[in-house]
């Protein structure tokens, strides 16, 4: 406790780097998610070989892919647009599968029935899929931000500073308070970025409020 | 709190036809790689890593005691009026030289003799002097190597007291004469250095296997030395563990290791005053310091710019 | 593209593969460790699974402590284990199993809970124990399921197995942090696709095994 006390400015400038890699990550992976997601899941036969690959994106071990992705980007190793690239590819890995599935719930039924009154198809996407798909969006969404988040950490040993140069700097002196504190504040941020995500999902659709006091009576 | 699982990653669900999922695996990264540029450890770091504004960046290594060094230059030409960009933790030398080298570095602490078989693997220097003079010659265009200090932090060869008294071990050499396995626990690049298992076996006749711990030398590898899991450990000379754990450092007769006394690289960007103030630390830093600040920094786990203030403080340095 | 060719020809390379150091003793460290990882894991983590999906006790909890557990970074994980234990595998090891266990639970849990109630209602009507029910009825039924969190959760050590080589231990991490150090591209860009690979190779294996199973009646 007297360890992070004393190097709290420190902890606490290594959160901000954790957010600022992190953050920008979840972001663009739930952004390009949503139109890959809506096209993957009409593919027919090719949903479920696109969607695995999707998934296996997740098997690349993250220390590599911090590694090699410069080459194939043309960034520089501790760039932290390499570090944000890389993740958004991990966060791509779970959120393309959330958001086909999403999409694929919405029954076609309502789908129709949008376009017979008269919606164009973006209108019909835009004001009947996404809100109907909504719910299931933001459960994917939150499980990107819990794995960036987490997986942020192994960019330290690169020399890129986040939440992880605790680890690498504990370990190498000997300091459990820093490896602890370090965990704690990755865990820490997780949850506080999860309940702004719920908060966010409330005020975006309010309906699922009602929904789900009127199941509960 | 985090209700995750209820929305998991989908177990089960991740596609069946793997292979035709691996093909398209392979050609997406076939595709992307066709694009890419040469080598990525060459171009720059962070994209405000340059030396813009007149700010001087500072780098270190990722290692505790070269960035509380980097830090006493840092804040040193903070005293002096120079703005500075600090930009720590870098990997090893292979990711770094190339940023000194594009100019987005200007300041960096050295070790010579490890800088001197960076630049230039056939060197034959065995002494300090050479070691200059070979740096003279061989760093690249744009960097130059300022006056060394007095203290050095050396990779050695450390071996318990009961085990340096078991086998009568004074020397590197005599391991060659302990007829059971060695281990030795080091950082995993020490499999290629010059001083690594090739080396040891050419000069000395050892035969060693090395045990991979990456806290370079730090308490996991002098624990390991501890507990017998390795007969050797590579640990740094100015590590304060050698001392407070009564550790042998094993002698060094035919200079495998060449001395590694601390060294200032510059960019051009570097004038003359920044590096009389950079001198002024280096003048300060004989080995009894050196080994003073790692062992506040273990000792009193104070941050490298603390450590560095407190010391600066104490040596004056800390004004213009 | 030379990098990936350059990798290329290291991985192919049977120099690549030889010896106590080659890529051949590193790949099978790598899948060990993975093995037992996912032994230790699944041990605790099944039954625990099985039992919330049965009863829907402590279902929330699981869903809480799941949910953070995902947010532990394995790096600070190994290092904490490291300094607790010392060099080799127990680190790693503890680091994996806390990776590998939410992924078996939540599988467990939402594989039982996925079993139609009224299936499950019949089977207790015909007399059955709730050990029966559970044996014979609702873990045949949520086999997909539960194998899926079982295969999510080998397909993230065998990723993650690489940082065993960071605390002395050996595994394809080796290559991987000795090129990394070491400025050596084609090994380490090598190392990462041979994991790649092995990753892939591993859940066609599962897919397989997937198949076969949903041939024998009473299994979904």
């Amino acid at each position: 406790m007297d360890w992070a006390l004393a190097n709290l400015p420190r902890i606490l400038s290594l959160t901000v780097d954790h957010l600022l890699l992190s953050l920008p990550a979840v972001a663009a992976a739930f952004l390009l998610a949503l139109p890959l997601g809506r096209v993957a899941d009409r593919l027919g036969r090719l949903r479920e070989p696109l969607l695995g690959s999707a998934g296996l994106l997740y098997a690349i071990p993250s220390l590599p892919l911090f590694i090699v992705l410069p080459i194939l980007i043309g960034t520089g190793v501790r760039d932290a647009l390499n570090v944000i690239v890389a993740l958004t590819l991990f966060g791509l890995a779970l959120m393309v599968r959330s958001a086909a599935d999403a999409f694929g719930a919405v029954s076609q039924d309502v789908r129709l029935a949008a376009v017979a009154v008269g919606q164009s198809r973006w209108g019909a996407f835009l004001t009947v899929e996404l809100p109907l798909a909504g719910p299931a969006l933001l459960a994917g969404l939150r499980v990107v931000s819990v794995s960036t988040i987490s997986l942020v950490s192994v960019s330290a040993v690169l020399g890129v500073a986040s939440l992880g140069s605790l680890f690498t700097d504990g370990f190498q002196r000997g300091i459990v308070p820093s490896i602890a504190a370090g965990i704690i504040m990755t865990v820490l941020l997780a949850v506080v970025v999860d309940l702004l995500l719920v908060g966010l999902g409330r005020l975006a659709m309010p309906w699922q409020r009602t929904q789900a006091r009127r199941a509960g009576s | 709190m985090v209700p995750v699982s209820c929305s998991s990653p989908a177990p089960g669900r991740l596609g069946r036809p793997a292979l035709v999922s691996a093909a398209l695996l392979g050609l997406a990264a076939l595709a992307l790689s066709a694009c890419g540029a040469e080598d990525p450890l060459a171009d720059g770091g962070d994209d405000d890593a340059g030396a813009e504004g007149g700010a001087l960046v500072v780098g270190s290594q990722q290692y505790y005691s070269n960035t509380i060094i980097a830090e006493l230059y840092a804040q040193r030409l903070e005293a002096g009026g120079h703005e500075v960009d600090r930009q720590f933790d870098i990997g090893q030398r292979e990711v770094y030289m190339p940023e000194l080298e594009a100019g987005d570095i200007d300041v960096f602490p050295e070790y010579a003799g490890n800088l001197l078989q960076y630049v230039d693997a056939e060197a034959e220097a065995s002494d300090l002097e050479e070691i200059l003079a070979g740096l003279e010659q061989s760093l690249p265009e744009g960097i130059s190597a300022l006056e060394p200090a007095e203290a050095t932090d050396q990779d050695s060869f450390v071996v318990t007291a009961e085990f340096a008294q078991e086998h009568q071990l004074r020397s590197v050499g005599d391991l060659a004469n302990v007829d059971e396995d060695l281990r030795i626990a080091a950082n995993s690049e020490f499999e290629t250095r010059p001083y690594g298992p090739e080396g040891l076996q050419e000069v000395y006749g050892v035969e060693v296997t090395l045990v991979p711990v990456e806290d370079s030398g730090g308490p996991l590898t002098v624990q390991a030395l501890l507990d017998g899991d390795v007969q050797v450990a590579d640990i740094y000379s100015a590590d304060p563990a050698i001392e407070e754990n009564g550790l042998v450092m094993l002698e060094d007769p035919e200079d495998l290791v060449l001395p590694q006394n601390i060294l200032p690289l510059v960019s051009d960007s570097v004038g003359d005053d920044a590096a009389a103030l950079i001198e002024e630390v280096t003048a300060e830093l004989t080995q009894e310091e050196l080994n003073g600040l790692n062992a506040v920094s273990v000792d009193d786990q104070a941050s490298a710019a603390d450590v560095a203030a407190d010391w600066l403080a104490e040596k004056g340095l800390d004004e213009a | 593209m030379t990098h990936l060719m350059e990798a290329l020809q290291w991985v192919l390379s049977a120099e690549s593969w030889a010896g106590p150091g080659g890529l051949g003793v590193r790949t099978a460290e790598h899948l060990w460790y993975t093995l037992l990882a996912l032994v230790l894991s699944t041990a605790i983590a099944l039954p625990a699974g099985l039992v919330i999906g049965h009863t829907g006790r402590g279902r929330a909890l699981a869903v809480l402590s799941t949910g953070a557990a995902r947010a532990l970074p394995t790096l600070g994980i190994i290092t904490l284990a490291g300094l607790a234990v010392g060099i080799g595998l127990k680190a790693p090891m503890i680091a994996f199993v806390v990776l590998a266990v939410p992924s078996i639970i939540a599988g467990a849990y939402s594989g039982v809970e996925a079993v139609d109630r009224r299936v499950v209602d019949a089977a207790r009507a015909q007399g059955l124990s709730p050990w029966q029910v559970l044996v014979t009825v609702e873990v045949p039924l949520g086999l997909r399921l539960i194998l899926g969190g079982v295969r999510l959760a080998t397909l993230q050590v065998i990723a993650t197995a690489t940082l065993a080589a960071y605390v002395g231990a050996g595994g394809l991490g080796r290559p991987l942090f000795l090129g990394l150090r070491n400025h050596d591209y084609a090994m380490m860009l090598g190392a990462s696709l041979v994991v790649i690979a092995v990753a892939i190779l591993v859940d066609a294996l599962f897919i397989a095994a997937l198949r076969i199973l949903r041939r024998i009646p009473g299994i979904h």
